[in-house]
Formats: C-alpha cells, sequence, structure tokens
C-alpha cells in the first residue's frame, strides 16, 4: 500500500461521515480494513449526496416511464423524444451547499455542473433555468447572497452561450440559514445519438480530458450531506472553482468528438470527481477499471492519490474510448487546447484498482460501492393536517388600493428584472420568450426548425409545508399548467427536492408526503420524472428550510404558428376565467402580505379538473380563439390579471365577484385557473364549449384603457403599479430600503 | 458573395453570425478558426462575433486581438476589406487597434442584457445606408464590458468625422458620448456592442438589425 499504511481509528471513519454500521459492512465486504484511499471512496459514494441512501426507496415510486421517455432517471439526465429524429436532454440539480458558502462560484459551478450532465450524453445544451430561495429581504446575509448567485449564475452561464431563459425567485425567512440554488439545462440531440455511462469491453482506453486536476472541492459532495452550523464559514475551501471559458471548449471538443464514432461511454466528473465517475460508469456497464494516477493531469505537484480521487475540480469528464481512435481524441481535444490524457482502462475484474508511482493505493470490489449502498427506511411523521379557513372568517382589507399594491411590490411577487437583465436570454438566436416578459414559461425554438421546447420551473414551498401530499400535487400541476398556458404539450419534468434532515421523522413525513403528493399528479397527467436530484440536510443549528421540491417542467410547441404568451391581449378583449373560484385563502399571499399570517391548508388540487380545463385551454389556443393566456397561482386573479397588463401595456378591469366573498375573489389561490383574453367575437363559442365539456367558464373583465380596476375593490394606474412592481428590487438591492 | 465568421476559442454569438449571413446572402458563411494565418481568398466581408474569447482573462478581446487571422484580417482591412464586430468582436477591433477607444467594464459593474433603441446618427456609410435618416431601431445588447471610452481628440474627431453610426437613446453601459457604433476612417471597418445578429427575426428580437446587414453587402 502507498506510503505508510495508516491505521483507520473510528474518529477518521466519523470524519468521513461515515456511521460505525456502515464502516462495519465496509470491513465486511472488504475482508479486511481499508485503507485511506479506500475509505475515502466508499464516504463519498456511500454520502448521501452520491448514495441518496435515505430517499432512493422513495424516488423508486416516481412515474418514470412515458410514451415520450427515451431515458428515465439513472443515468446523466433525462431524455425525451420531440419528434423528426429530436431528443431533449434535461435535468436540474442543486448546488445549495457551497452557494451559502461563497455565492458566487457555488452558483456558477452549479451551472456548470448541470451543463456538463446534459453535453455528457451528446446534447448541445440550450437553455439554463434557475429556481432561487433566499431568506428574508432585510436579513444582513440577504443582499451579498443575492448578488453573488445572481452574477455567478451569469458570469458562467453568459460566458458559455447558453441563454438563461427563465426561473423563480423567492424569499422567505425559512432560508436565512440555507439558500437555495437549484440550475436546470436543456440540450438538444439526436436520438439516434444519444451517449450513456456504461463502460463497456474489457482493455479499453480510459480518457481523463477537460481541466487539470487541483486541491479544490475535496469533500464536497460530503458537505453537501451534513447540516450547516455557526463554523460553517470555514467550509470555505470545499466549494469548487469554476472556469467556464474551459467549459466553452470541452462543450466544443466533446460534441466534436461524438460526431465521430469513438466514444464507448462518457461521464462527467461532478460531485466526487473521479472517483464517482470512474465507478458510476465501471458499475453500470459491470467491468473493473484500472487507473495510473500518476497519468493524471495535476494542477499541482505532490498530489496524493486521497486528493486526486477525492478532488472536485471542474470542467473534467472521463471517457472510454473505441480501441484505435485514440489518436482521434488527441487531436480533437489538442485542437482545442484541452488536457486529455489517457488514464487506465477497463478490465474483468469488477474491482477498481488505483496505481500510484509503481504501487497499488487502492483495490476494492466495485458493486458495493454503487449497488450495495446503505438503503435507508427511515422512520417519517405525517404532518399534521391544518385547518381550511374559510373566505369569510378571513379579514377583508378596507383598502384594497393599498392591499393591491403591497401585494404587487411584495418580495415574492414584485419584478424579478435586476435579475434577470444580468442574464444573457438571446444567444444562440432562438429565445422566443424568456424571463423579458414575465411570462408563465420560456419558449426556445429548436434550430432551423418551426417547433420549440417550452420550459418552466415551479414549487410552492409554503403549500409544501402546510400539506405535503398536496403541495406536491400543486408544485407539478403548476408546471403542467404553465407549459399549457402557452400551447406546449407537457411532456416530463425534472425535480430538485430540497428538504432538511432526513433523519428527523417530520423532515422525511415532509419528504415522504411530497413524493406521493407529485407521483400521484404525475400519473395522473401522464407527465413522468425523468431525471432529478435531492438535496438533505438543508438545516442550519436545527432549523430546516420549508420543504422545496423544485419542479422543472418540459413541453413541446409542436408548430410556432400556435403559441401564446400573457402578453398578447389587445384592446376590447374579454377577460375569460376558465375553472372554479371559491375564494381559497388559507396559505395565500393575501394572507401573508396583507394579514402578516402564514396558516390554513393550502388549496387542493383536483387532478381531474386540471386535465379538463388545461388540455381545453391548449387547444383554445391552437385554434386562435385566445389572444393571450397566464394562468392563476400566487395572489389569485388580481395578481395574474395585473401581470397580464403589464405584459401587453393594456389597462384591465374586472368586474364584481359572481361568487363569494370580494377578497376571496380577487386574491383567493384555487388551482387549476386560467385568465384568457378572448377577442370578443369568439367569447360565446369559448364559453359554450367549455359548458358543454363541463368546464367553468366565465367572463371576468375587459381589457383597456391605462387603470386596473376592479368593481368595488380597486382602481389603479398601470403605470404606476408596474413601476413599483419593477422598482421593489432595485431598492432592496441598492439598500435604500 | 462570400462572407466569413470568425472562430476564438469560446466565441460563442458565431452561429448566430453565421445563421444571419446565410439568411441575406443566400450562402453560408465560411467558418474561419482562429489559428489560420489568412483568410480563404474571395472572403469580401469579415464578421468578428461576440462571445467571451479566452474567456475574457487579461482584457476582453485582448488575446484574440493577437491571433494569427486577426493580422491578416488587419493588413487586409487596411487595404479596404469590409469588417464588423459585434460585442466581443468589437473589443476584439479596439484591442487589435483596428477602431479606436475601448471597452471598459459597464458603469454600474453589471452585466446587462436587454432590448436597446438605439438612434441611427447617420446614414451616410456603409454600415447604415439602407435605414432612415433620423430613425430608431431596437438591438438587444448582452455584455458586461460595454462601456466604450476615448480621450477628447478621438471623440472629437469621431464626431466630427460622422464615424458614430449609433447611440443609445438610454444608455445602458456609461458609454462616453452614449456612442453604440463606429467606424474606422476608411468606413471599412464597424464595430458595435449591440448585437443586430439578434434581431433578424420577428420571433426573436425583432427584424430591425437586417438593414445593417444589407447596407453592407450592398456595397461589396
Amino acid at each position: 500500500m502507498a506510503r505508510k499504511a495508516s491505521k483507520i481509528t473510528s474518529e477518521m471513519v466519523a470524519e468521513h461521515g461515515l456511521s460505525e454500521s456502515e464502516y462495519e459492512i465496509i470491513l465486511d465486504r472488504l475482508g479486511r480494513e481499508p485503507n485511506l484511499n479506500e475509505l475515502g471512496i466508499f464516504s463519498v459514494m456511500w454520502s448521501e449526496h452520491c448514495s441518496y441512501k435515505s430517499s432512493r426507496r422513495h424516488l423508486a415510486k416516481f412515474l418514470t416511464k412515458g410514451k415520450r421517455v427515451i431515458q428515465g432517471p439513472g443515468e446523466n439526465a433525462g431524455v425525451i423524444d420531440i419528434d423528426d429524429g429530436d431528443a431533449i436532454i434535461f435535468k436540474m440539480e442543486s448546488h445549495n451547499h457551497p452557494s451559502y458558502i461563497e455565492p458566487y462560484q457555488g452558483a456558477a459551478t452549479g451551472v456548470g455542473g448541470i451543463m456538463r450532465d446534459v453535453f455528457t450524453m451528446g446534447a448541445r445544451p440550450i437553455a439554463l433555468m434557475n429556481a432561487l430561495r433566499f431568506g428574508e429581504p432585510a436579513h444582513p446575509k440577504t443582499r451579498s447572497l443575492v448578488s453573488g448567485v445572481v452574477a455567478g449564475i451569469g458570469g458562467y452561464g453568459n460566458c458559455v452561450g447558453v441563454p438563461t431563459v427563465g426561473g423563480e425567485t423567492n424569499f422567505h425567512k425559512g432560508y436565512n440559514g440555507n439558500i437555495l440554488v437549484n440550475a436546470m439545462c436543456v440540450g438538444l440531440a439526436r436520438t439516434d445519438n444519444v451517449f450513456y455511462s456504461a463502460a463497456k469491453g474489457v482493455g479499453n482506453p480510459i480518457f481523463y480530458v477537460g481541466s487539470k486536476t487541483g486541491r479544490d472541492g475535496i469533500h464536497g459532495a460530503t458537505m453537501a450531506s451534513a447540516e450547516f452550523d455557526d463554523d460553517s464559514d470555514e467550509k470555505r475551501p470545499t466549494v469548487q472553482v469554476g472556469d467556464p471559458f474551459t467549459e466553452k471548449l470541452l462543450i466544443e471538443a466533446c460534441l466534436e468528438l461524438m460526431a465521430t464514432d469513438a466514444i464507448i461511454a462518457i461521464q462527467d466528473m461532478g460531485a466526487a470527481g473521479l472517483t464517482s465517475s470512474s465507478i458510476e460508469m465501471a458499475d453500470k456497464g459491470g467491468v473493473g477499471i484500472q487507473l495510473n494516477l500518476d497519468h493524471v493531469p495535476q494542477r499541482e505537484p505532490d498530489m496524493t492519490p486521497y486528493e486526486m480521487m477525492l478532488s472536485e475540480s471542474q470542467e473534467r469528464m472521463l471517457m472510454v474510448i473505441e480501441p484505435g481512435k485514440e489518436q482521434l481524441a488527441f487531436d480533437i481535444f489538442e485542437k482545442w487546447e484541452l488536457d486529455v490524457a489517457h488514464i487506465g482502462k477497463t478490465t474483468d475484474t469488477g474491482r477498481l484498482v488505483l496505481k500510484h508511482q509503481g504501487k497499488k493505493v487502492c483495490d476494492i470490489p466495485i458493486s458495493p460501492l454503487a449497488d450495495d449502498a446503505p438503503n435507508y427506511d427511515r422512520p417519517h411523521i405525517k404532518t399534521e393536517p391544518r385547518p381550511v379557513l374559510l373566505a369569510k372568517n378571513v379579514h377583508e382589507t378596507q383598502d384594497y388600493n393599498d392591499a393591491l399594491l403591497r401585494i404587487m411590490t411584495s418580495p415574492n411577487i414584485a419584478s424579478k428584472r435586476w435579475i434577470w437583465e444580468q442574464y444573457d436570454r438571446h444567444v444562440m438566436a432562438d429565445t422566443v420568450d424568456s424571463s423579458q416578459s414575465g411570462g408563465d414559461a420560456a419558449i426556445v425554438r429548436i434550430h432551423n426548425s418551426n417547433k420549440a421546447v417550452a420550459i418552466t420551473t415551479d414549487c410552492t414551498p409554503r403549500y409544501v409545508e402546510a400539506d405535503p401530499y398536496e403541495g406536491g400535487k400543486q408544485c407539478v400541476v403548476e408546471t403542467w399548467r404553465n407549459l399549457t398556458c402557452v400551447g406546449a404539450d407537457p411532456i416530463a419534468i425534472t425535480d430538485c427536492l430540497n428538504f432538511g434532515n432526513p433523519e428527523r421523522p417530520e423532515i422525511m413525513g415532509q419528504f415522504v408526503g411530497a413524493i406521493d403528493g407529485m407521483n400521484e399528479a404525475c400519473r395522473a397527467l401522464d407527465y413522468p420524472v425523468v431525471s432529478g436530484n435531492v438535496s438533505l440536510y438543508n438545516e442550519t443549528n436545527g432549523q430546516a428550510i420549508p420543504p422545496t421540491p423544485a419542479v422543472g417542467g418540459v413541453g413541446l410547441i409542436p408548430d410556432l404558428h400556435h403559441f401564446t404568451t400573457l402578453a398578447g391581449a389587445n384592446e376590447g378583449d374579454t377577460l375569460v376565467l376558465i375553472g372554479e373560484t371559491t375564494g381559497w385563502l388559507g396559505s395565500s399571499i393575501y394572507l401573508s402580505e396583507v394579514l402578516s399570517r402564514e396558516d390554513g391548508a393550502p388549496p387542493p388540487v383536483d387532478l381531474a379538473v386540471e386535465k379538463l380545463n388545461g388540455d381545453y385551454v391548449r387547444k383554445l389556443i391552437r385554434s386562435r380563439r385566445v389572444t393571450a393566456v397566464h394562468d392563476l397561482s400566487d395572489g389569485g386573479l388580481a395578481v395574474t390579471a395585473c401581470e397580464m397588463a403589464f405584459g401587453s401595456g393594456l389597462g384591465v378591469a374586472l368586474s364584481a365577484p359572481l361568487n363569494g366573498e370580494r377578497h376571496g375573489w380577487l386574491f383567493g389561490e384555487d388551482q387549476g385557473r386560467y385568465l384568457l383574453a378572448v377577442d370578443k367575437n369568439s367569447v360565446n363559442p369559448v364559453l359554450a364549449t367549455a359548458k358543454a365539456k363541463g368546464i367553468s367558464a366565465q367572463v371576468v373583465g375587459t381589457v383597456g384603457g391605462d387603470r386596473i380596476t376592479a368593481a368595488g375593490a380597486f382602481d389603479v394606474s398601470l403605470a404606476n403599479l408596474k413601476s413599483a412592481n419593477e422598482a421593489w428590487m432595485p431598492t432592496l438591492m441598492s439598500g435604500d430600503s | 458573395m462570400q462572407t466569413a465568421v470568425i472562430r476564438f476559442p469560446a466565441s460563442n454569438c458565431d452561429r448566430d453570425a453565421a445563421v444571419a449571413l446565410e439568411k441575406l446572402t443566400g450562402r453560408k458563411p465560411l467558418i474561419v478558426w482562429h489559428r489560420e494565418t489568412e483568410l480563404p481568398a474571395g472572403v469580401g466581408f469579415v464578421v468578428m462575433p461576440g462571445g467571451f474569447s479566452y474567456g475574457d482573462y487579461l482584457r476582453s478581446g485582448a488575446i484574440a486581438s493577437r491571433s494569427p487571422i486577426v493580422q491578416d484580417i488587419k493588413a487586409k482591412s487596411e487595404r479596404g476589406l469590409a469588417v464588423a464586430g459585434f460585442c466581443n468582436g468589437f473589443q476584439i477591433l479596439t484591442e487589435a487597434g483596428m477602431l479606436p477607444g475601448a471597452l471598459m467594464r459597464n458603469k454600474n459593474l453589471k452585466f446587462v442584457c436587454r432590448p436597446e433603441r438605439l438612434k441611427i446618427e447617420t446614414t451616410d456609410s456603409r454600415f447604415t445606408s439602407k435605414y432612415e435618416k433620423n430613425s430608431e431601431v431596437i438591438f438587444p445588447v448582452a455584455h458586461h464590458d460595454g462601456n466604450y471610452f476615448a480621450d477628447k481628440d478621438v471623440i472629437n474627431r469621431l464626431e466630427k468625422e460622422g464615424r458614430i453610426l449609433f447611440r443609445y437613446a438610454e444608455n445602458p453601459n456609461g458609454s462616453v458620448n452614449d456612442i453604440a457604433g463606429i467606424v474606422n476612417e476608411g468606413g471599412n471597418v464597424f464595430g458595435m456592442m449591440p448585437h443586430p445578429e439578434r434581431a433578424i427575426d420577428p420571433l426573436h428580437g425583432g427584424t430591425d438589425g437586417i438593414n445593417l446587414f444589407k447596407s453592407i453587402l450592398e456595397t461589396l
């Protein structure tokens, strides 16, 4: 063994984040004590981040198959078929812990990592999205975290040249000690040229390409699998540093090599770097791997095998190359001025063997590292249901103008222009709609075609906290509804499940409840999960984040002659509300922003009604019966109408409530609803067909003028409300608030 | 007309520029790798695309301006070759000394991406002849280092000689005299921070950029 074989003590086991029982399994599988390298390798492979040991059995419940699914969870990213031989490859991933410790680099490398997951599979990245959660605006760390994260996301995506087309940003005190940075990447490939990670054959060369390996990010995966405490800032050295320039070269070089038939398997080096990439490739292919670490390109001298195997240096890939094609690979990577090295070969031993300076420094069987990783059924307690709040029992504001202004300038509703103006939304010249319009989903055209993908991310953590099951359903359904709003057929989702410490039964209860709700929605809507990740231990000093299962949805617009945004309304159009309104104010924005309350059961989701209503709206879009569509979500009808007015630049006049209390009618958050702008000549057919289908459809107002009004409630200037809505974030960030 | 787009490591608007040129000439432009030492014969118009050549390390455009191909383009431009640089391409042209001045970090220090209203300052140029006099266009901007600066004498000369072709209506980056795009003395080398190549398609950023390409292509 290398140098002095150091004896493994129980302190060393604990420092590696392994429990005693997990260490017992290692001893059993090896039949001997591991050396330090081997211990390090087991520790990262069995970390929560890499092994999903608390979540695996629950994730297995998800619907993962569908008629357009080419590859579900288990690969670097999910793959769906969008016709004509085109495939969309996409995934969302968290980079929460590093972004809190070092916001710029944490967020930047989150973007870099998710792009690698996508181009590893043969896709050119065509769009980025992000779902961000920060602490309360007044918290002393919030502004610096926001600036750092936004600059990091922009700095990376802008440089690589992939448009950042949308996302969502929430603020809540529940994230004061743990922000969430979830990045999503969508790529385009050909269905017959998708690359997978399973190594094949014996004696095939293993190539390392990309950046050199340094001492950064060692044990990042382990860090991401633990709670924070007051000393978390000291973990800064575990955060990696990104280089988008190298990433851009790596994309071009990999795609160039992928156009040949030289690659047998390919895997990016993400969390746990060389360790997890080599083990996952070997495990999936049922082969062994032997690496000579002397050949690994190194940034600094005297790196130990332990450091090389656990480094999370960015912008690196591992490939199994077709024998005889080595020179081709060398030529392409050298053209792009990237490091490239032949560092090992596949074997038939089923073992991971590492050599360093002529000595064997690791020799362990691969299957226990991956397949036999711990798989816990952690105890879970169902979240106590909250009582339903009836609108008639909720205080009605006496000043609707003030209530509307408060809501439109509240942290979660206010315009995020300050953020998205720092992202290049147009590079690649196929962005049809982006954050710029404030719409429900981004629309990105498939290059050289007349079809497009629609992309959205969503989650309403306050609903999930109030009722994980209904909240979980709602997260999935809202993405489905957002895709519907632009006229897309929703196809599949990716998810980023952000929760607290799974060893606490109430947190595990949130996790299980949310998954069950999400899964129910996926099944009802035939809307499978094709990729995702889990981020647990988002806690500081025992305080967990609100449960946040962020969902990224992708849909297809088959013909760009038929799509809508929220901005298309014309003067004189009629506003039609699809879906029933009971005036649900539990867990609503009205409650939190006007009454400073966060109680009550969240709105229930009726999946059959969702499907019926959504399918009808999509049909109306395709038959050009509507000029603008926006779904009702945070803040209800009033907020939806305002956002539609901001988009078109035309005022709206909402009529008096057709049923129930005025505040419930205007601000209630009943699900399954859409606001449509309809040319007045189309109103009757739209209502009649809805009636025939058993869909609730009501005329609720008109488009026109320069004011936003609701009969008997508010009457405000569109221009003033819009500038207040846009001023909130710049004011916050300038520190003048 | 044969056109060419130069590809540097981490150019990222090379495809956008190629799409625009193909759309307006009916012929695919040549994509020329930065290590080439000579432009292929017959190229009449060269686009230096946007992006982050060499990661913007050292200074935006500084390393790319030392590429072998840029030396050849510079020499040929002195004999009249038409060249346009957009965004990073403009930065490369200033770093190469083919256009005066420099692009500094945006005044508010942040990257900015938005549709920008631009005033056409003159239609008496090879790059703007197809526009209406005194009209405005909208091109997207997307840059971190777009704050144009040159000393007073240079600015006075640019103003006096009518070499400022586009000015920002609402200056997004702090550029002196709201300058968005300029030409060299010969009128054959043009640079601007906004992206006309992203404004040639009604579904993506409008079509205001088309006349810029038509203007220069007509003169070749």
